[in-house]
């Protein structure tokens, strides 16, 4: 499987990253490859066997509706790039 | 002293010989002489370190000990540390002061063990050499030229050099045995779920493991006393009774039963790094155990099956660094959608934009079924050879790596090449299982590693099994010369 530049450009706006024109060429060479890697995957008859999403089979633990959590804001908000009135701050959305 | 292992600087500490104040200020004066050359650190937290000798002091003086009072330790920085900063080696991360404290560091601190520092590796724990960090690459203390393995490649030339004890490692694909056995050192990952991710940045979720990377399984077995157990706060740890690992380190392996699967002896595989294998199975051969062929037929799977996985799963975990909250923002956003894009385009180095860029595509419309779903069904199958494996034999033994430390540069270039390094310890990962590598030999003067591979929750018998082979060989404490 190999991917061209318009799968590049498709890719990275869905990851929300923005590629430099100029690397493009370089993304589609290495993503071919480790896709030609991963390409052997396909060869493989799995028609009965169930998928493992994790390693222990084990189910997600539950615990009680409680709030346990302690109001933190000030903290976590001293580490954000822009903040106003306890608000995080980006650019205009809706004019 | 600092050439002593953690169970000997213990009994220092507690005799009074040393104090963990001296011990601290010896290990930090070899950061400052040596870390220039080799980069493993990215922070040096020397007056919180020095604070928390003083700390540790007072209670040998009491005697309140645990086992790693006063005893020095690097973390990766990948361990969230409470009001230090926490990087995981991203530029995304260069201005992150972590807000609160990973479990696994947490518990060493209120061991009383003093944290040195943080130490370097790949950005995001994606690579296999330590070349991906925002920070530089690190050096291997066998030979400058050559790479300390990745990703927890800071961590392991760190502890080789001997400007640490004993530090943290994570293990997503052979992070902590790819560069313990390429710097001649004893890493073990747990079972998946033994050791809480709480705090621990996430790269692949089902796959992220901490564990100790040490001189010898003796001290791994004391790290591990303290990093395992069930924690609240990471909804896949495992509710499960800890042992005393340093308890069965002694037990005769007369009998024990070793799988050598023929997979991981093929073509790939440098002659010289199978000489060096073999030699140590003959080893243990000779302290009684039994050793017979075994085959992982999923094997050559695994890499492929790795590469869908571990970038779907990064590639979601990653989504949180938006240049909102916390971490890089890129400077004057037009709009929001170009500050999403360009923190993250600029925030982010190429190997962690490369594998966002595969799982984003593995993981988007219309390729689910043919990537992600038969991954997640392959990974059964890779995890079924192990459990078939293990009706018939105890341990699996067989090379960590299929050479030893490659030449900085060598692979950069080439992701695939890169990525096949990790051959023989990604199925581990895929399957949840414990495995170590110990050292061997030496091929040119650079180390070797042989893997051990054990059974769901055998982290003990592992343990034992490595520290026999220790007790009759001395390639674990052997330290490069110019340190």
């Amino acid at each position: 499987m190999s991917v061209d530049q318009s799968d590049i450009t498709k890719v990275a706006l869905l990851a929300r990253l923005k590629i430099d024109e100029a690397d493009v060429p370089q993304y589609v060479e290495n993503l071919s490859n480790i896709l030609g890697l991963v390409e052997q995957m396909g060869e493989v008859d799995t028609d009965n066997v169930v998928p493992m999403a994790h390693p222990l089979d084990a189910a997600q633990r539950l615990r009680a509706d409680e709030v346990t959590e302690t109001d933190q804001r000030d903290a976590f908000q001293g580490l954000a790039p822009q903040v106003e009135s306890g608000l995080y701050l980006v650019p205009k959305v809706i004019e | 002293m600092h050439t002593k292992t953690i169970t000997q600087l213990s009994a220092a500490l507690r005799s009074g010989e040393v104090s963990s104040v001296e011990l601290t200020s010896l290990f930090l004066d070899r950061i400052k002489r040596h870390n220039p050359a080799l980069n493993c650190f990215i922070t040096v937290t020397e007056a919180e370190a020095l604070k928390a000798a003083a700390a540790a002091d007072r209670r040998l003086k009491a005697g309140d000990v645990a086992p790693l009072t006063g005893v020095p330790i690097a973390h990766k920085d990948i361990f969230c540390t409470q009001g230090v900063k926490t990087t995981c080696a991203s530029k995304m991360l260069d201005n992150f002061i972590a807000p609160y404290e990973s479990t696994c560091t947490a518990k060493f601190a209120e061991a009383g063990a003093v944290m040195l520092g943080k130490t370097n590796m790949d950005e995001f724990a994606m690579g296999s050499s330590n070349e991906t960090s925002y920070y530089g690459a690190v050096k291997n203390p066998w030979d400058l030229a050559r790479v300390p393995g990745g990703s927890s490649g800071g961590s392991v030339s760190a502890v080789a050099a001997r400007l640490a004890p004993a530090a943290t490692g994570t293990d997503t694909g052979g992070s902590i045995r790819q560069p313990a056995a390429l710097c001649g050192l004893t890493g073990l990952k747990p079972t998946y779920g033994r050791v809480s991710r709480f705090g621990m940045i996430a790269f692949a979720s089902s796959l992220d493991q901490a564990g100790p990377i040490t001189y010898s399984a003796e001290d791994a077995a004391l790290l591990m006393n303290v990093m395992a157990g069930f924690d609240e706060h990471d909804s896949t740890s495992v509710e499960r009774e800890v042992p005393d690992y340093t308890a069965g380190l002694d037990n005769g392996i007369e009998g024990l039963r070793i799988g050598l699967p023929k997979e991981y002896f093929d073509e790939g595989l440098d002659d010289s790094v199978a000489r060096v294998i073999d030699a140590a199975v003959k080893q243990y051969e000779a302290l009684g155990a039994v050793v017979r062929e075994i085959s992982l037929p999923n094997t050559g799977l695994a890499v492929p099956t790795y590469y869908v996985v571990a970038p779907a799963e990064c590639s979601s975990n990653l989504s949180r660094f938006d240049g909102v909250r916390f971490g890089y923002r890129c400077d004057d956003p037009q709009d929001l959608f170009d500050l999403y894009t360009r923190s993250r385009g600029e925030g982010f180095g190429a190997e962690v934009k490369r594998r966002i860029m595969i799982g984003a595509y593995v993981l988007s419309a219309g390729y689910y079924d043919a990537y992600y779903l038969q991954a997640q069904k392959i990974r059964r199958l890779i995890s079924d050879d192990f459990r078939a494996a293990f009706e018939s034999v105890d341990v699996i033994m067989g090379p960590t790596s299929p050479s030893t430390a490659f030449r900085l540069g060598e692979k950069s270039d080439d992701p695939v090449t890169m990525y096949l390094s990790d051959i023989y310890t990604i199925a581990v990962n895929m399957a949840g299982l414990p495995a170590a590598s110990i050292p061997a030999g030496f091929v040119d003067g650079l180390p070797v590693g042989l893997q051990l591979i054990g059974n769901y929750f055998e982290e003990s018998h592992l343990l034992n099994v490595a520290h026999k082979y220790q007790q009759a060989t001395d390639w674990h404490l052997q330290m490069p010369k110019e340190f």
